[in-house]
């Protein structure tokens, strides 16, 4: 039987306001445990929330950027149960009337877009930890994190295989660090991703039972663990097994998930609207003022890169992956580079570099104005392309800018015919089966040629010029 | 018996100082309250450094209008070094370490702390007897209950062991215990006075309000603890008042609703004949008398123990045992812990309450108790603003009787719900209400008239109250003791 995988998302993301949602506290992470703690944090009696603008403000501007409804009124609610970490024994969360409902992300699986429907975004506050380690046989808990504001935002069960899920939480990924609400820090918890996974018969309408894997931190694992699952499942049914409804949690080092707790275990959670706080107003003037300061979206943009730049809609799409990559291009190209060569540059050498050292654009040692400069060198036919590959290593090295390791180490491109010639008559005396080939019609013969004459020229030759020469020679 | 008028006149005049007012306040607690039961904590030390604070101020020439008068603060508002136990084990050893804003706008007027009143556990109660702490004591029958759950606060200034007091009504909290002990208490609309600070029973319907003799009293204190506050986001966004402003208006002209169903069944004789001789005197004074009605004043009770024990059973998670407050001794793993904390910190009634309010919550129950109660409400809130287009105040019974002996109720729960007939609509509906004496029942114990103001219509009220307090002497008579 061919089985169809159903899967929906759930998203914490930890937003990035100074002080808690309820209270004056910070949000800063790392502090000693439970300093950063107000009256209504630890739950004091008698200490009551007061709302953080300031989080509805990122709430907003979400929802604007996935072009939701935002709701004139949404009302807070506590849902109640008990344990150490949740001070007063309930989280105030939204439950029917969320800040934030519908809207869409688009995403791309190997070149195939495809819109990705959100049910809603809710408002709610963090819980603190349990601290495991340091004491024998206790548990000791911190409340620093306990009421930092989180965006709970959920996704329509509209993906179809771990492809599409990871597409969309990297897309959603991008959109929250590109607009700011979230910094995007998955190993201190700021996204993490409760995915609902389920299986059905090809061409079944009714989903099956879904099993939700409980944060997951890293898009590594969230492909593993709905691979894992997935499998799971299908062997379950195929063995002749139902699927019961659970949340479970993905062990990375094992590779497996395992059941947290069954449906029979699940809480009644008693929501009821929080009575110390009264339903949250938006009025038009709040989202208009929002709406001023949000940037330009990465849609928009891949559009403006396309039109403006006169790039392709790969390289649009690929430089706006991240708000400071966008921005480096564009100071590139400002700086008098073309754009597509800006952009091949950015693609290639630079984000492999960066890969490969662990670093975003953010920490390039290489700045937009001197890779502009770079550019620049290869535009006016100073350096060749290869040799520019080299400048850019030792650029990054030294923080030279390209013309003083240019002029420091004679790298300037040969442009004088009659020095090349003698190269090229060098080569041409050695290569006589190559000539042969050429004048039989094989036209590519001579650049295999190229590659002599550049390395007979120290790399310096310009390589254009260096096949101009060949041909007429041997023409 | 003095009256804060004349207590900050003395003080004014330099009759008396704050340190010396505060001993002969002390010195009677220390003779009365064994009696009593009416305080929990009696700290002089604390008490005395306040006093001499207050005396200091005076000297300086900064002064107000109150500094240096005592008061008696339920022991439900958090006071920063008092230990703050709401009446009930599960905060036995809880010192606050912060202070209400109730507590902070007493401080910042002079107001003397003389100590911390009994109350029911966590405001539960309408007798004072579900107190951690012990049954507090009517001053004017020993038999008696003072009302409740602001029972301690009552008695205390009934007995003259505290010129005025704070306290919380949350469906009636208040009016009943000020009517039991023949005093002045007013509940303010809902949002007048923070809420921040003071340990939530049901957080919809708590109110911090005042106890005294007089009305005149009750709006001096109310002008210390009333006003916005932005920590509290339910406070209201309003101007600040100064409740004693019509307190002199003569009441030609004012309209006074009673509403039938306050004087139909179930009221006793001897508390309608004190009600019906007080509205006559109101008439005398200028007084219209017209006829309302608050058709679903029945529903209030089960409207109210459902909203009101819902909040509660979410309020009182936090009491688990991790943080602060009591914890069981021996436990087996989390769960037994929280089990055996609660078990253990909670006594009947606010277990009773959590256990409702955990029910009508739950999956399945919801829409049934807790919606319905909710729809109940704003037909009972409804309902008062009709009554409002043709009278200024409403006038009833604050209950069907006066206080009933000491144990009398206690194992009956509903029977002691029902008593709550004629004060739960108020708060369902937020609206401000006081509670004068008016006279006493064939049982020689005291019988309050409770007066209902329109939202935000405390200085209407007050003023109807202090112009009766003008031409009677109810209020002036004192227990003997």
């Amino acid at each position: 039987m061919k089985w169809e995988v159903v899967i929906g998302l759930e998203v914490h993301t930890q937003l990035t306001t100074q002080s808690k949602i309820f209270s004056s506290a910070s949000t800063a992470f790392g502090a000693a445990p439970n300093t950063q703690t107000a009256v209504v944090d630890i739950a004091l009696p008698g200490a009551l929330p007061v709302m953080n603008k300031a989080a509805v403000d990122k709430a907003i501007q979400f929802g604007l950027a996935i072009g939701a409804k935002i709701n004139q009124k949404s009302v807070f609610a506590r849902k109640n149960y008990f344990y150490p970490d949740l001070p007063k024994g309930y989280q105030i969360s939204q439950f029917e009337l969320p800040v934030v409902e519908g809207g869409a992300i688009t995403i791309n699986v190997d070149g195939v877009e495809k819109v990705i429907n959100l049910t809603r975004a809710h408002l709610e506050e963090d819980a603190g930890k349990s601290v495991h380690e340091d004491f024998h046989g206790m548990s000791g808990i911190d409340l620093n994190r306990a009421g930092t504001p989180l965006l709970e935002i959920v996704s329509e069960p509209e993906m179809r295989s771990w492809q599409e899920a990871v597409a969309y939480a990297k897309a959603l990924y991008s959109l929250v660090t590109w607009i700011g609400i979230c910094d995007g820090n998955m190993q201190e918890g700021s996204f993490r991703c409760d995915v609902n996974v389920s299986v059905r018969p090809e061409g079944q309408k009714e989903f099956g039972t879904r099993r939700e894997i409980k944060n997951l931190n890293s898009f590594k694992f969230m492909e593993q663990a709905i691979k894992y699952e997935v499998n799971w499942q299908i062997n379950e049914i195929e063995e002749g097994r139902k699927i019961q409804q659970a949340t479970i949690l993905f062990d990375p080092d094992t590779g497996e998930t395992r059941m947290m707790r069954s449906k029979e275990d699940a809480h009644d959670y008693r929501y009821f609207p929080d009575p110390d706080l009264p339903p949250l107003v938006i009025a038009d003037e709040w989202i208009e003022r929002v709406k001023a300061t949000l940037p330009e979206l990465p849609v928009a943009m891949q559009a403006r890169f396309q039109s403006q730049y006169g790039i392709p809609a790969y390289d649009a799409t690929t430089l706006t992956s991240s708000k400071e990559m966008a921005a480096f291009f564009e100071a590139v190209v400002a700086a008098g580079a073309d754009a597509k060569l800006a952009s091949n540059w950015i693609m290639g050498d630079v984000s492999a570099t960066l890969n490969r050292e662990e670093k975003t654009i953010a920490d390039s040692p290489v700045s937009a104005d001197a890779l502009a400069l770079l550019i620049k060198r290869v535009m006016d036919n100073t350096i060749n392309n290869k040799t520019a590959k080299d400048v850019l290593k030792k650029m990054w090295e030294s923080g030279d800018s390209a013309d003083t390791i240019i002029e420091r180490d004679g790298l300037k491109q040969e442009t004088d015919t009659g020095a090349i010639e003698a190269i090229v008559d060098a080569v041409l005396a050695a290569n006589p089966k190559a000539i042969e080939e050429y004048r039989s019609g094989k036209e590519k013969a001579l650049n295999a040629l190229v590659g002599q004459v550049m390395k007979g020229s120290g790399g310096k030759a310009n390589p254009g010029m260096a096949l101009e020469l060949l041909k007429k020679k041997v023409s | 018996m003095k009256t804060v008028k004349q207590l900050s006149a003395a003080l004014a005049a330099g009759q008396v100082s704050a340190v010396e007012l505060a001993q002969d306040y002390l010195a009677r607690i220390a003779a009365l309250n064994p009696k009593l039961n009416a305080f929990i904590t009696v700290d002089a030390e604390k008490t005395l450094a306040e006093a001499r604070a207050a005396d200091a101020a005076r000297a300086a020439g900064t002064a107000g209008l109150l500094t240096g008068v005592p008061v008696a603060h339920k022991d439900i508002f958090c006071a920063e070094g008092w230990k703050t136990s709401c009446g009930s084990k599960m905060l036995d050893n809880f010192v606050a370490p912060y202070d209400a804003t109730v507590i902070t706008n007493a401080k910042a007027a002079g107001l003397v702390t003389l100590g911390r009143a009994n109350m029911d556990e966590f405001a539960m109660g309408s007798s004072n007897e579900n107190s951690f702490y012990g049954a507090v004591k009517n001053p004017w029958d020993l038999n008696a209950v003072p009302g409740g759950s602001s029972g301690g606060s009552a008695a205390a200034v009934a007995a003259g062991l505290a010129p005025f007091a704070t306290g919380t009504d949350t469906g009636g909290s208040i009016r009943q215990p000020a009517s039991f002990c023949g005093i002045t208490g007013i509940k303010p609309t809902y949002g007048v006075v923070s809420r921040y600070g003071m340990i939530a029973y049901a957080s919809s319907l708590d109110q911090g309000g005042a106890f005294a003799h007089t009305a005149e009293d009750c709006a001096l204190l109310l002008n210390v603890m009333a006003g916005f506050d932005d920590k509290d986001s339910t406070s209201l966004e309003h101007a600040k008042e100064d409740y004693t402003r019509d307190l002199n208006q003569p009441l030609a002209g004012v309209k006074v609703g009673l509403p039938r169903e306050y004087f139909a069944e179930g009221l006793a004789g001897d508390v309608a004949a004190a009600i019906e001789a007080a509205v006559t005197e109101l008439k005398k004074l200028g007084a219209t008398v017209v006829d309302v009605s608050l058709p679903n004043t029945k529903l209030a009770i089960p409207s109210y123990y459902v909203i009101a024990p819902a909040e509660a059973s979410s309020n009182l998670s936090r009491f688990d045992g991790v943080r602060y407050g009591h914890r069981a001794a021996d436990y087996d793993g989390l769960a037994d812990m929280y089990e055996k904390t609660r078990a253990e910190g909670f006594g009947w009634e606010v277990k009773r309450r959590i256990l409702t309010g955990t029910y009508v919550l739950s999956h399945g129950y919801y829409d049934a108790y807790y919606l319905q109660a909710q729809k109940i409400r704003r037909i009972i809130a409804n309902d008062f603003v009709a009554a409002f287009k043709d009278c200024d105040v409403i006038l009833g019974p604050v209950a069907p009787t006066t206080a009933w002996n000491l144990g009398e109720k206690s194992d009956d729960p509903v029977a002691m719900y029902l008593a709550d007939i004629y004060t739960l609509g108020v708060n369902l509906a937020g609206l401000p209400a006081l509670s004068i004496p008016v006279g006493f029942g064939s049982n020689g114990r005291p019988v309050g008239l409770q007066i209902i103001g329109n939202y935000l219509g405390e200085a209407k009220m007050l003023n109807v109250a202090h112009q009766f307090q003008q031409a009677t002497d109810w209020h002036a008579k004192a227990p003997i003791l």
